[in-house]
């Protein structure tokens, strides 16, 4: 008789469980197909000097940050002092994509809340972004020495994600940089 | 986590008001001018159909009579490679209804390789390698999807085999015992 009542109060609790895990679970961070692969070749102009065009190979030879923003998004406001603190103070390589913002805003952005990246690709149509799997910005991804995708974080950086995961993982990186030579 | 506050590459998407929604107040206000409308209406569309069966939208189009049959058997390869693909920003729309700019512009990259070329499988393989898995509605099998595809056989068996223990328990309970 007891077991009648076990199964179905067994069943209910399994499901409890399982839907209580799937509500914190949040179905807009995709994992990223690319981590473990090359950075998808692009060919792109430079944000600031538009006659120059970029490709991935110039962002080959350190590691480094490859950071997806734009003027028009809020949360890489959120971000972006983070982004200061990371190339001033702990002297991390930050390439941007920006992606698809308008150039004179663009601009504007970068001389009113100053610039921390070593160069801007700018993808106006969003057609880099497309090439690298972005879907919404901001979207940071971690590139080893050789170019390769090793982490991509999706959402603004805040101090924890950078304290626990992109710090360690650029230490991490740097060590295997210096040990390949 | 903040991510509630990443927006989204286009930045309307979902907002954007029903044009239908704005107008239905007044098309209750009004409801004899609304039948003439509907009356000419009627009789416009019944004047097309009679003038022009079915030549309207292509005489626009170009000097050729018709849209080539590979032109059309690559439209309806567009429209079906739409619909096996996910937006990834309105996760529970497809690339063909989806509203949201980055629908758009992967519509646009679909369109190119089209042109180009490129096989069905050859788009489906290039999203999958960007945006993983879960930018097709139709993942394909593998360790990772086992229990996605599994899960509703396994419920079909688990669920019948209850039920068969059930109905057999009932028969034999409405069997009177044997003497």
């Amino acid at each position: 008789m007891r077991a009648r009542f076990f199964w179905p109060l067994a069943v209910f609790g399994a499901l409890a469980v399982l839907l209580a895990a799937g509500l914190r679970l949040d179905p807009s961070l995709l994992p990223s197909p690319l981590v473990g692969q090359p950075l998808p070749a692009f060919a792109a102009p430079a944000l600031r000097a538009p006659e120059r065009l970029l490709d991935q190979r110039d962002m080959h030879g350190q590691v480094a940050l490859v950071n997806v923003w734009g003027s028009w998004c809020p949360a890489c406001r959120a971000e972006h002092d983070i982004l200061m603190t990371l190339a001033e103070e702990h002297g991390v390589v930050i390439y941007g994509l920006n992606y698809k913002d308008a150039r004179p805003a663009a601009l504007r952005w970068l001389a009113d809340l100053g610039d921390p990246y070593r160069f801007n690709v700018a993808d106006y149509d969003g057609r880099v972004g497309i090439e690298w799997g972005v879907y919404g910005a901001p979207e940071t991804f971690v590139i080893d020495a050789r170019g390769v995708v090793r982490d991509k974080y999706v959402g603004p950086l805040d101090a924890t994600v950078v304290a626990e995961r992109i710090l360690p993982l650029l230490a991490r990186l740097e060590d295997e940089a210096a040990r390949n030579g | 986590m903040s991510h509630d506050m990443r927006i989204n590459a286009q930045a309307g998407h979902g907002r954007r008001a029903h044009p239908a929604a704005t107008r239905a107040p007044r098309r209750h206000a009004r409801p004899a001018s609304r039948n003439a409308a509907r009356r000419i209406a009627a009789a416009a569309l019944g004047a097309l159909l009679v003038l022009a069966p079915g030549a309207l939208p292509r005489a626009a189009d170009a000097p050729s009579e018709a849209p080539s049959e590979t032109a059309r058997a690559t439209e309806a390869r567009y429209l079906n490679l739409l619909k096996e693909l996910r937006c990834l920003v309105c996760q529970n729309q497809s690339l063909a209804e989806s509203d949201a700019g980055l629908a758009g512009d992967l519509r646009a990259q679909v369109r190119r390789m089209l042109d180009a070329g490129a096989s069905d499988d050859e788009i489906l393989e290039f999203m999958t390698a960007r945006y993983g898995d879960f930018v097709r509605y139709r993942p394909p099998l593998e360790p990772a999807t086992y229990a996605l595809w599994g899960a509703p056989y396994l419920i079909a068996i688990v669920l019948g085999a209850l039920l068969y223990r059930r109905l057999r328990r009932r028969a034999a309970a409405a069997k009177p015992p044997s003497a």
